[in-house]
């Protein structure tokens, strides 16, 4: 533990260095959703410039640090100033920024949009500080403390922000008090189900077993879901100090990552930070001088959602389809290969170092009662204020959805939770607070943390098909009612959608959706009606407006809608012509376009082009096919 | 030639059950999908049969039969890409490309698949090139997006 203080002091200078920086520091966001958002052609161009101007300064690459419709991110810190912070970066405002900044001297604060730190006068004038921006000024970050803060890649940014205290700490406790700890907390898993995770600890620990095993459930299936991946790129290292805590705990001395391919750079950050800790004696024999060992391996996921649940992870560890086992035995008892093994979710792994650094009661005081800490969610669909954020259990979707991610811009319909196994919530549920137990009671699960909000111009119908549809293709197949079933909703649900439905569908809707909840084997099953099931419940009126009018208010069912020109908007200026693959519309230049409804093919290509809503919005006619 | 890359690669692996998939993934990375030369040498080496080695590689989605395209397109069908009209872009990459998903184009500049979530739901749609992850992506900026691949 000597060396442990060593290191420590190290990694403070180190850090110590970038906060009260010599030459400016730009800190850039390029996670997966910054490079999305163009934050690699801003790194060049950061580059370039800084090369043509021969300025010395340091570039730090962060992971996401929630808002990411605000990205790209740039922030700039310019010795003895506070860190301001830039959004939506494009590479010429990038060259623009960084000039006046560090050749003028001028940081430009009418285009920042917050600072960290403390604020200086005559700098920082009338910014706000960028955590008490609307977006994160309600939120708790516990887990993701240091995403967007410290550098991804460096060890020693993730140690002088008392990274490994925690699995010191547990080592000190011991296994037996690590999982004690853990139970004051009142941690439950993050991956979807809430149970308890001293509880599968503690089964596991007393079960014979010569080799037990650790697994990180990195798959991340969930459609819609992106938490998992961003604390990965964000801060690696909380996630595998948190692995080796709870292989500690549970003694386990081999380890898995499961992580899906389509996560590449979340990989890449994985295998690096396994590299590090393996050179400052976190991994390997005798880690710390504990007496402990434990080996980490990557498993890459094969794009199968079925693998998120825990046999099949197991069966496609062991080189097999995924296909989900009847339990018990639990895999806590009997896993892979057959010995006791316990398998955790990322956000589960990147609480328990916080836990054991700070102690059980000061986590058990985030959140409620019986749902003690924090969530991350990811705010995505039709909202204004689009991210990745992390609240107290207990907050109401109200407040998430309007004070943190600003509402929508059209009127509000439906918040989806927990994904395909989740439901469509209405808006009476708004003030409902947000944990395990009343998302629950009203029909949908907290899941891993998926919400996607809708806007009237969601068609509810088309979204319990599209969930029903991805569930139907992810089946694994093993039992009939999932398999079979499935299919058979997605059928109806599609009939409904084209203005085929009748009235007898809901009912079978409602009874084939139960059949499948009793009668399937795993929880992708048992809980796949979940979409349909609240929808009906819940929009009943929605899908009978489909069924008896043939008419989608939304105007998303393809049958059911149809494009025209607005004449009173056209301009005639002839963009639409342009791009629409079937010369349906047509028109002399300058004069109201003509729109061919039996050539239109409804790619909407037409109403995403037109600058005059002369095809837009609420231009979409519902051609209402009556009788 | 290939068997000789390939040999090279397995003697990496142990040839446990356990290294099936990643056995597949190395292969499908070095060369692009699951030829039946290449599945036959894994089973040889992994000493068990061919028809075993399928029914596993088929039940993933990740893993393809045929030659892939020069450039590979991927078209999110997430919630979050859905709500925000992933399809819409997915029918539109299918009628510019004049295949479906799961195939290749003919002259082999493209293939065409549609994922799960890219993870980037936040900047829904999204579509994938390559590597380069396209965001807030509409029908009129794909066929640009898409040229710049030859
Ligand atoms: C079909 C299906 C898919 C799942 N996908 C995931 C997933 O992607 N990530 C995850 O952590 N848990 C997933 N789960 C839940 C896991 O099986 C398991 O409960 C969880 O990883 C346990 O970790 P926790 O106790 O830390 O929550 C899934 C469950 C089912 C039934
Ligand atoms: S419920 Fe569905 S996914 Fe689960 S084991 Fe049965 S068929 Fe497979
Ligand atoms: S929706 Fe597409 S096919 Fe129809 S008119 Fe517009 S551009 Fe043409
Ligand atoms: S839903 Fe498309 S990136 Fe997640």
């Amino acid at each position: 533990m000597n060396d442990f203080q060593k290191m420590k002091n190290a990694a403070q200078r180190k850090w110590d260095s970038l906060r009260n920086n010599k030459i400016p520091v730009i800190f850039l966001g390029t996670a997966s959703c910054g490079r999305a958002a163009g934050a690699t052609t801003v790194l060049d161009t950061i580059r370039t410039t800084l090369k043509k101007r021969k300025i010395k300064a340091k570039i730090v690459e962060v992971g996401c640090i929630g808002p990411c419709y605000l990205e790209p991110l740039m922030d700039i810190q310019l010795p003895g100033k506070p860190r301001v912070s830039y959004s939506n970066v494009t590479p010429k405002l990038a060259k623009l920024i960084l000039e006046s900044n560090l050749i003028k001297g001028n940081p430009l604060s009418k285009l920042a949009i917050g600072y960290f730190g403390d604020s200086i006068d005559g700098f920082t004038d009338g910014l706000p500080r960028f955590f008490d921006l609307p977006m994160l000024k309600p939120q708790t970050r516990v887990v993701l403390r240091n995403c967007g803060i410290i550098d991804p890649e460096e060890i020693d940014h993730y140690m002088a922000n008392d990274g490994y205290q925690g699995l010191v700490n547990a080592f000190i406790k011991g296994p037996l008090d690590v999982i004690a700890e853990v139970e004051q907390a009142g941690l439950r898993g993050r991956g979807g189900a809430g149970f308890p995770t001293f509880r599968k600890w503690k089964i596991c620990r007393e079960s014979p077993g010569k080799q037990k095993y650790m697994i990180c459930n990195a798959d991340e299936g969930d459609p819609g879901a992106f938490m998992n991946r961003s604390l990965i790129e964000g801060d690696p290292h909380a996630v595998l100090e948190g692995l080796v805590i709870a292989a500690y705990a549970i003694g386990a001395t081999k380890a898995y990552i499961y992580i899906r391919a389509e996560y590449p750079l979340a990989i890449a950050r994985l295998k690096k930070a396994i590299r590090q800790m393996k050179k400052y004696g976190f991994l390997g024999a005798n880690i710390l001088d504990s007496g402990f060992d434990l080996d980490i391996t990557i498993k890459e996921g094969a794009g199968a959602f079925v693998c998120g649940e825990e046999t099949a992870l197991i069966a496609s560890i062991e080189g097999k389809r995924g296909m989900p086992k009847s339990r018990p035995p639990f895999p806590a008892v009997a896993g892979l290969h057959g010995m006791p093994t316990i398998i955790n979710n990322v956000e589960t792994l990147g609480t328990l170092p916080n836990i054991l650094r700070k102690g059980a009661s000061w986590y058990s005081q985030l959140g409620i009662q019986g749902n003690s800490g924090t969530k991350t969610f990811s705010l995505v669909g039709k909202i204004r204020r689009a991210g990745l954020i992390e609240v107290p259990l207990g907050m109401t979707l109200r407040k998430i959805i309007f004070d943190i991610g600003g509402g929508t811009l059209k009127p509000f319909k439906a918040v989806q939770t927990g994904g395909p196994s989740g439901g469509c919530l209405s808006g009476e549920f708004l003030d409902t607070p947000v944990n395990y137990e009343s998302l629950a009671a009203a029909g949908s699960i907290m899941g891993s943390g998926g919400l996607i909000v809708m806007d009237e111009d969601t068609c509810i119908v088309d979204v319990a098909r599209y969930f029903l549809d991805f569930t139907q293709r992810e089946s694994c197949g093993k039992c009939s009612p999932c398999r079979v079933g499935t299919r058979h909703l997605v059928e109806i649900l599609q009939r409904i959608t084209r203005g085929e439905g009748k009235i007898e569908d809901l009912d079978k809707l409602q009874t084939l959706g139960e059949t499948i909840k009793r009668g399937s084997l795993c929880g992708l099953g048992q809980t796949a009606p979940n979409p349909v099931l609240t929808t009906l419940k819940y929009f009943r009126s929605e899908y009978l407006m489909h069924v008896n009018e043939k008419h989608c208010e939304a105007a998303v069912c393809r049958a059911l809608i149809e494009y025209r020109v607005v004449p009173e908007n056209c301009t005639g200026c002839q963009l639409c012509v342009s791009v629409c693959p079937t010369e349906a519309i047509t028109g002399p230049r300058s004069e109201v376009h003509n729109l061919d409804p039996e050539k239109c093919i409804k790619c909407r290509a037409c109403y995403e082009i037109c600058r005059f809503d002369a095809i837009a919005g609420d231009a979409i006619i519902i051609k209402s096919k009556r009788g | 030639m290939s068997s000789k890359i390939l040999n090279k690669m397995l003697s990496g692996f142990e040839g446990k059950q356990e290294d099936l998939i990643p056995i597949l993934q190395s292969i499908q990375e070095k060369f692009g999908f699951l030829s039946e030369a290449n599945v036959k040498q894994a089973a040889r080496f992994l000493k068990i049969s061919e028809n075993q080695i399928f029914g596993v590689a088929s039940f993933y989605s990740q893993f393809r039969f045929t030659e892939p395209g020069r450039n590979s397109i991927k078209v999110c069908l997430g919630t979050a890409c859905h709500v925000r009209g992933g399809q819409i872009l997915s029918d539109a990459v299918g009628r510019d490309l004049e295949i479906t998903h799961g195939q290749t184009t003919t002259d082999k500049r493209f293939d065409f698949e549609r994922v799960a979530c890219l993870g980037c739901c936040a900047l829904a749609p999204v579509i994938q090139i390559n590597d380069d992850i396209y965001s807030k992506m509409s029908v009129i900026h794909l066929r640009e997006t898409m040229e710049k691949y030859e």
